[in-house]
């Protein structure tokens, strides 16, 4: 697992690549929370693009983001989330409640 | 469903860096029988919830390192395939609960409260038999 970040007017996006598991989950959880006190952003952005893997330890990191964002006045946003990820956010009926793009300004 | 195929067993510690490696065991063990990506996706995602399980919930507060996760894949002729992941830890207390969308022991490690629901959604069968000496799941799932 590999996360880079990116500051992008109001936006932080953290492009997440590699596999998020439970042993992965807590470096990553880390990192973002740090940016996102550093950069203060009106959007964080979370490319999901190049996650090679996801099981219910990184729905739980989106869940834990979107609940700090939305206390910080932030709106979350999922950035390509792969079918396999998706059938895993639609299964935890989460997929309403987030904003999923499947490119920049398309909402899926 | 009878005839065996292929079968592998591996035992490691309960090491959170071997979710990776059992996903890895059963990419390997599917490899060359035309498996879609999409059901391949579905049982890696099951054979790491069932290993994260046991690592994080039946070996809770104990040292991983001496404590043994079992993983069997057994693939039958109807190309059924049989995923067996089994601990010696402190089991479940409530497996009714334990099966409910979002119930977590682990609010603070953000856990989702969503490995046993999405095992259960992705594969064809599944059984847990859990006491305080341990938890074995049996999962099945025909393969496309």
């Amino acid at each position: 697992m590999k996360a880079t970040t990116a500051n992008c007017g109001e936006d932080l996006v953290v492009r997440v690549l590699g596999d998020v598991d439970h042993h992965t989950s807590l470096g990553l959880r880390e990192e973002i929370d740090r940016q996102m006190t550093a950069a203060a952003p009106r959007r964080l952005v979370l490319d999901l693009s190049g996650t090679e893997f996801m099981d219910s330890s990184g729905l739980g990191l989106i869940l834990g983001r979107y609940r700090k964002a939305r206390e910080a006045g932030c709106e979350l946003v999922l950035l390509r989330p792969t079918p396999a990820i998706l059938r895993i956010l639609r299964l935890a009926g989460v997929d309403g409640m987030l904003t999923i793009r499947q490119e920049k300004g398309e909402e899926s | 469903m009878k005839e065996i195929i292929n079968s592998i067993r591996a035992r490691f510690p309960a090491l959170s860096e071997n979710e990776g490696v059992a996903r890895i065991l059963a990419t390997g063990f599917l490899m060359h029988l035309g498996v879609t990506p999409a059901a391949l996706a579905d049982i890696k995602t099951v054979v790491s919830e069932a290993v994260t399980n046991a690592i994080v919930h039946g070996y809770r507060d104990r040292n991983g390192a001496g404590c043994p996760v079992f993983l069997e894949l057994t693939l039958y002729a109807d190309r059924t395939l049989v995923i067996t992941v089994r601990d010696r830890g402190r089991g479940i207390p409530d497996l009714e609960q334990a099966m409910q969308p979002f119930f977590t022991t682990d609010r603070e490690g953000e856990r989702s409260g969503m490995g046993l629901p999405i095992m259960d959604a992705f594969t064809d069968q599944m059984k847990i038999t859990t006491s305080p000496k341990g938890t074995k799941v049996v999962m099945k799932k025909r393969l496309p």
